[in-house]
């Protein structure tokens, strides 16, 4: 149990957004941009953080980042949900324009070598802190969301099939761009906990893949909240074993370690196969 | 003809337009930094000479991504297909001079295993894509990862100098490298290997059977299946083709610039083929500009970085809000267009 615990600061940056992810991929909408929402968020943790007064700055970090997501994956909609425009295009396009935003702020603030930044954490108790309970009660209520409820199943309608959600009265384009805002939300919290939580620090592009990791995990775990969360337990999982491993010496190299993460969500997605996830056009 | 002059100056503004509003939001002074970028990309023949050699991966990088995309197939794994090509070129440099080969020789082959190591890299994510579906940009993006982290190890292990403690590999002999001109400039025959891919790729994408192939099946994989074309087995062989021209940019970085491989071999030059080959139409007429376009810009923003914050960063920027702007641009147009019913993405 106390491993567990101890997994999940690993595991939430992920785990935020995947489950943001999965109510976007079940209206029919795959984020590609997912990893570029999480860097900008991110990078609003350190910025919310740094700037703002004492007791508002991890709140305050926290709800930029949010807000970063929710502005990001809502703009980026606007070209693939109301235009219509190539997912995968956009999606590049954002990840590409939040490496570049995020580089260029960073290095002006900080240099180019960039400082040792140490930053506040949020505080814990018995290994949990807030954003780790949110998480906990996000994935029953995710389920939720999209199980019992009537927009959960005008989203999942909209996913399977646009035209009969479009001729029950739905507007199609308004249930994804709800759907996208709350996935963006997610990944804004995902990203900025990994600066507020998991590490207390920012590097250039210091989500490293954890956004693409994110897309696999949805497709790994069937769009169902659960089972999402177990696989983001396990790359959790994966990642702190991978520091602790660096930090007491393995006889493995260092650099196997840290792709373990991107080999295992390969093979699950070798290994579930077969379409699942949401097709792209 | 006169539609694609339109398309031409309207493109050539907004980038321009993209360009000032960029460092405008940056808060750099416009006029003063235009002019340090225009200074590091034509100001002297060291500046001429840094634009061309950016120039050459960006193409054949952008190449790479648009024999894959015209196929259907989203390779976002230029910048993993760079670099295995560049350590399999780098392996085989290690064992050929080893036995003494003639120099002429290792050239060949080192461009040879570079082209091999991208096309068998980008084949795998085409062949996990046609036998498992998966998903190809997730798998592509997921092997970058990979691919670098090998690259890592690699350096700091079995292709590491020998008597050194730095993680990179042997210095290759002048011999080897390509030819320069100019030995003060950067300037290298490498540049003429990306010319003649993009007038290759271009006779092969559309003037040869193959590649009205590949485009059908990536407008539409349902009419090559019925006239009896395997789309799989086409996906994966534009694929191993896509990955050999990103394996090719890694064998021109490698044999023109660098010399040698460490963990920093890849100058995101896989990733930023990507916007290139978009702006470029998806057309290698098209790529030649807007890598000469980018090329600019990088040499330029190095010079910039000297003086300013704004460095090659900066370049992504520019190139998302194209990507942006262009697609934008694109699916409004075709949206005013009258269509059918809404249709699922």
């Amino acid at each position: 149990m106390n491993e567990i615990i101890a997994v999940l600061p690993y595991a939430a940056p992920v785990a935020y957004a995947a489950l943001g992810e999965t109510v976007g991929e079940r209206s029919g909408v795959i984020n590609i941009g997912l990893e570029g929402t999480m860097l900008l968020a991110a990078y609003g943790g350190l910025i919310g953080a740094t700037h703002l007064p004492g007791a508002y700055a991890l709140p305050g970090g926290l709800a930029l980042a949010c807000l970063l997501g929710v502005v990001l994956t809502v703009g980026s909609g606007l070209f693939t949900i109301v235009l219509r425009a190539d997912q995968v295009v956009i999606g590049t396009a954002i990840n590409l324009l939040a490496l570049g935003v995020t580089g260029t702020l960073f290095r002006a603030e900080y240099g180019h070598s960039g400082k040792l930044l140490s930053l506040p954490v949020l505080p814990r108790f018995a290994g949990f802190d807030v954003i780790l309970v949110v998480l906990l009660l996000a994935v029953p209520a995710v389920w939720f969301l999209l199980q019992r409820t009537a927009w959960g199943l005008a989203v999942r309608s909209t996913g399977e099939y646009a035209r009969a959600a479009e001729a029950a009265g739905y507007s199609v384009v308004r249930l994804r761009m709800q759907a996208a805002a709350f996935g963006g939300a997610m990944a804004g919290i995902g990203g900025g906990y990994l600066v507020l939580g998991t590490t207390g620090g920012f590097t250039e592009n210091m989500t490293s893949g954890r956004g693409f990791v994110a897309i696999a995990l949805v497709t790994f775990g069937r769009l169902n909240p659960w089972l999402v969360f177990g696989a983001a337990l396990l790359i959790g999982y994966l990642d702190a074993l991978q520091l602790r491993l660096q930090a007491t010496g393995a006889a493995v190299p260092r650099e196997l370690l840290i792709a373990l993460p991107y080999i295992v969500a390969l093979v699950v997605l070798v290994v579930v196969g077969k379409k699942r996830g949401v097709r792209m056009s | 003809m006169k539609h694609r002059i339109a398309t031409f100056t309207t493109t050539t503004i907004g980038l321009i337009a993209v360009l000032v509003l960029t460092l405008a939001v940056f808060g750099l002074p416009v006029g003063p930094s235009l002019h340090l970028i225009v200074q590091g990309a034509f100001g002297d023949k060291y500046g001429v000479a840094r634009t061309i050699v950016r120039i050459a991966p960006l193409l054949l990088t952008g190449l790479g991504v648009t024999v894959a995309w015209r196929a259907g197939m989203y390779n976002i794994g230029g910048e993993g297909q760079f670099v295995i090509g560049g350590l399999c070129g780098a392996w085989t440099a290690k064992v050929l001079l080893s036995v003494h080969a003639p120099a002429w020789a290792v050239s060949i082959l080192v461009i040879a295993a570079c082209a091999a190591g991208g096309a068998g890299f980008g084949a795998l994510a085409g062949w996990l894509k046609a036998k498992r579906e998966v998903n190809i940009v997730i798998s592509t993006i997921l092997l970058n990862f990979i691919a670098l982290q090998v690259l890592s190890w690699a350096v700091a292990g079995p292709l590491r100098q020998r008597g050194s403690t730095l993680p990179w590999t042997d210095e290759l002999p002048q011999a080897v490298m390509f030819y320069r001109p100019d030995r003060t400039s950067d300037l290298h025959a490498g540049v003429l290997l990306a010319l003649a891919a993009a007038f290759a790729l271009y006779f092969v994408l559309f003037r040869s059977r193959w590649g009205f192939l590949v485009r059908l099946v990536g407008v539409n994989p349902r009419a090559a299946q019925v006239s009896h074309i395997d789309p799989d087995r086409v996906q994966v062989a534009a694929m191993a083709l896509s990955g050999a021209l990103c394996g090719l940019a890694g064998a021109v970085q490698y044999l023109g610039i660098s010399g040698q491989l460490s963990a920093e071999f890849s100058q995101n030059w896989g990733f930023l083929g990507i916007p290139v080959a978009l702006l470029g139409g998806l057309h290698p007429a098209g790529l030649l500009l807007s890598a000469s376009y980018f090329g600019t810009l990088l040499a330029g923003t190095a010079n910039l970085a000297r003086f300013s914050e704004g460095g090659d960063t900066l370049v992504y920027v520019i190139q998302a809000a194209a990507v942006l702007g262009l697609a934008g641009t694109r699916s409004y147009l075709s949206s005013r267009r009258p269509s059918g019913a809404v249709e699922a993405a």
